[in-house]
């Protein structure tokens, strides 16, 4: 039984949501409003809010220096590549952890996650020798590898949380009924997993999305990526905070937007199996 | 057919393959986001134009640019057909065979007519492998109304003392002006370059002619002491934090009465549509300790290079001389003015009588003569380089020994304690790494 709440309860759990929501959400909200300020406004001290003239000199400025559209392409079919294949990797992966365990399938699973405690600059001049070798440098398909290795543990390990809340009896039903692997994990298993699926889905094509070392390191002209549109705007010699902020803001848009309409799958699925 | 048109012929063949070659070629360039390379950026067009040679850039921070420049050229990758590199890595790289001699330019373009400080600091063994796009050094900022106010003027080659006075007398916390402004940020390249030249005005070195540190020696303690109380009583809240940018933000509000960095803020701070104190801004030579004959002041430059691993040595050297010629110095000056030629690279910059009517071009020149890179201390070192020294393990020594320093500004340990740490540091990696 839902236990009843008061009027006052809620608001005060509202005020600290909304509090806790707006200071999150607000390095990003001032990163859109410094995009709209002239250079000396974005610097002022004590800084401006509301009060400036806005402009939108910085977008124009950025969208002549740069071929925006090129490095949001390579955003997306970086993101999305590394994560779809991340995803047909792991759904086996996962699947075999949680439904067929062995002995060591816990140790396994522990030393997957330690693999992302390897600092990624450890291991930057054996990747970057390899891709010479194979002609990856500078292609998206390298980068689709290695970020879908990048994350690969995150999503084998969300995988079979999410698995491990689906009943056995469920997939040996259908394998009673005849169904074969293939089936069983394509027609039973995964519509049964999808606001999990889904979720870590989305959550790892962020994190692709953002990733900023692989994709700076491993990149020059045709792979480059929003995260080397960004980092094209930073200068430790000059000024550049508004035309940085504007690129950062288109940079983050596509993500943003996502984002916004996928919460919903987004907030289910991360709490699949939370309440049984 | 006469021989005269079978010579006509055959001329319009060559010329036309030279100019279908040159439209296939591509050169892939790694450079720094600030306003004169992206300026370089914008002419790439007339370029183009000229040699039928395309350009494609990648645009890196500072300090990711140098790490993936790094990565590239170690395992020959072959990314780059040009790289924007500094002074510290140019004589480094050259020695090890990473970057090609650019000994062969051009009659036309004038090798000679470099300015020599930005010369000798990108030659290896005399020579040359890397072309200067700008140069700066480093000098005194100073609002010349807050100075007439205190009644006082400043000298042509001030000394610490005078920039104590000076910015006692500028200081008014109720108006919201800091006397001085001055690089407290930990990284070798911010914090770190400062308070290394400030050593050297006070006689301090890093290492003595047998590589061991010299931390423990009563220059640095002073230098350091000099600094910290300077900063506390009349510098900016939160100082350990504050870069170039930090800084320029500060002095381009009006809340420094005095600046000391890098000449090519020059163009910065006296720009209107920027800097609120663009009309009442002077210029004077970094300052020294009274008595000691090294000034305060650095040297570096912004060099294009070509990787031993390119397949297109001969169009990025044909982009290097045109991008660091006289004909690029006359082209920007004729569209934007020559306060916004790039600075500090050809001695004939200097003489051209416009540029000479621009007000910080003297002070600039007078900066860049005043830094030899050979002998940046006042006793003997074994090292090349003012702000920093150039052997490869620097950049990492100096970034921990720079976060030492800034967590005396930031008041967590004291002068003592940090250098302490500092000399262990040092001593420890130059052991390491075989010293």
């Amino acid at each position: 039984m839902a236990r009843a709440v008061s009027t006052q309860r809620k608001a005060l759990n509202t005020t600290v949501a909304w509090t806790i929501g707006l200071l999150i959400f607000f390095p990003i909200l001032w990163t859109i409003l410094t995009s709209f300020k002239t250079e000396a406004q974005a610097i002022a001290s004590p800084p401006i809010f509301i009060g400036f003239d806005w402009t939108l000199e910085n977008y124009a400025v950025v969208q002549e220096r740069s071929n925006y559209m090129r490095f949001l392409w390579n955003s997306v079919i970086i993101a999305g590549g590394s994560t779809i294949l991340g995803i047909i990797i792991a759904v086996p992966a996962a699947w075999s952890m949680a439904f067929v365990p062995s002995k060591r399938t816990k140790d396994i699973l522990l030393w997957m996650l330690s693999t992302k405690m390897l600092p990624a600059v450890g291991v930057l001049y054996p990747i970057y020798l390899l891709f010479i070798q194979m002609g990856l440098l500078d292609s998206r398909a390298g980068l689709v590898v290695v970020l879908m290795l990048i994350n690969l543990p995150i999503i084998v390990w969300m995988l079979y949380t999410y698995f491990r809340e689906i009943p056995g009896e469920i997939l040996e039903a259908a394998r009673m009924d005849g169904a074969s692997l293939r089936e069983e994990l394509l027609y039973i298993l995964t519509p049964m997993a999808v606001p999990g699926i889904a979720s870590t889905l989305l959550l790892n094509f962020i994190l692709a999305w953002n990733e900023a070392f692989w994709t700076l390191n491993l990149t020059a002209v045709d792979a480059a990526p929003l995260t080397a549109f960004i980092a094209s705007y930073s200068s430790p010699e000059g000024l550049f905070f508004a035309k940085l902020s504007a690129a950062s803001t288109m940079a983050i848009a596509p993500i943003l937007i996502l984002g916004w309409f996928s919460q919903k799958q987004l907030v289910r699925g991360l709490t699949f199996g939370a309440v049984k | 057919m006469s021989i005269k048109r079978v010579l006509g012929a055959s001329t319009a063949l060559t010329l036309c393959s030279a100019a279908a070659f040159a439209q296939d070629t591509t050169i892939t360039i790694a450079t720094v986001n600030n306003g004169d390379m992206i300026r370089m950026q914008s002419y790439t067009d007339t370029f183009t134009e000229q040699t039928g040679i395309a350009v494609e850039w990648v645009t890196l921070e500072e300090n990711v640019l140098r790490q993936r420049v790094t990565t590239d050229i170690t395992t020959n990758g072959g990314q780059f057909d040009i790289m924007t590199i500094g002074m510290y890595e140019t004589p480094i790289w050259g020695a090890n065979d990473w970057l090609i001699p650019l000994n062969d330019l051009s009659e036309d373009y004038d090798a000679e007519d470099i300015l020599p400080a930005m010369r000798n600091g990108l030659s290896h063994d005399g020579t040359l492998y890397a072309a200067p796009f700008y140069g700066e050094s480093s000098m005194v900022m100073y609002r010349t109304d807050l100075m007439e106010q205190a009644g006082l003027e400043m000298p042509q080659a001030p000394t610490w003392e005078f920039i104590r006075e000076a910015a006692a007398a500028m200081d008014d916390p109720e108006n919201d002006i800091n006397g001085i402004c001055l690089r407290g940020k930990a990284g070798w390249g911010e914090g770190g370059a400062f308070i290394t030249v400030t050593g050297n005005s006070f006689g301090a070195r890093w290492f003595d002619e047998d590589w061991t540190a010299q931390f423990d020696q009563p220059e640095w303690n002073e230098a350091l002491t000099f600094f910290v109380n300077l900063m506390n009583d009349y510098g900016p809240e939160g100082y350990a934090t504050n870069g170039f940018n930090e800084n320029l933000s500060l002095f381009q509000q009006g809340k420094c009465g005095m600046w000391i960095d890098a000449t090519v803020a020059a163009s910065f701070v006296t720009n209107p549509t920027d800097s609120t104190v663009a009309d009442s801004v002077g210029f004077a030579l970094a300052p020294n300790k009274e008595g000691i004959d090294k000034r305060s002041n650095w040297l570096w430059a912004w060099a294009l290079a070509i990787p031993a691993g390119t397949q297109k040595e001969d169009a990025a050297k044909q982009f290097i001389e045109w991008a660091t010629s006289k004909e690029y110095i006359e082209l920007v000056a004729a569209n934007e003015g020559w306060a916004n030629v790039p600075p500090g690279a050809r001695t004939s910059l200097y003489e051209t009588p416009e540029y000479q009517e621009v007000p910080f071009a003297a002070m600039t020149l007078e900066s860049i003569k005043a830094a030899d890179p050979n002998n940046p201390t006042v006793d003997p070192v074994p090292y090349v380089g003012i702000q920093f020294v150039a052997i490869p393990e620097f950049a990492g020594i100096a970034t921990q020994v720079s976060q030492e320093f800034s967590a005396v500004y930031a008041g967590q340990q004291s002068v003592d304690e940090a250098l302490e740490k500092a000399q262990a540091i040092t001593t420890e990696e130059m052991e390491a790494a075989g010293y």
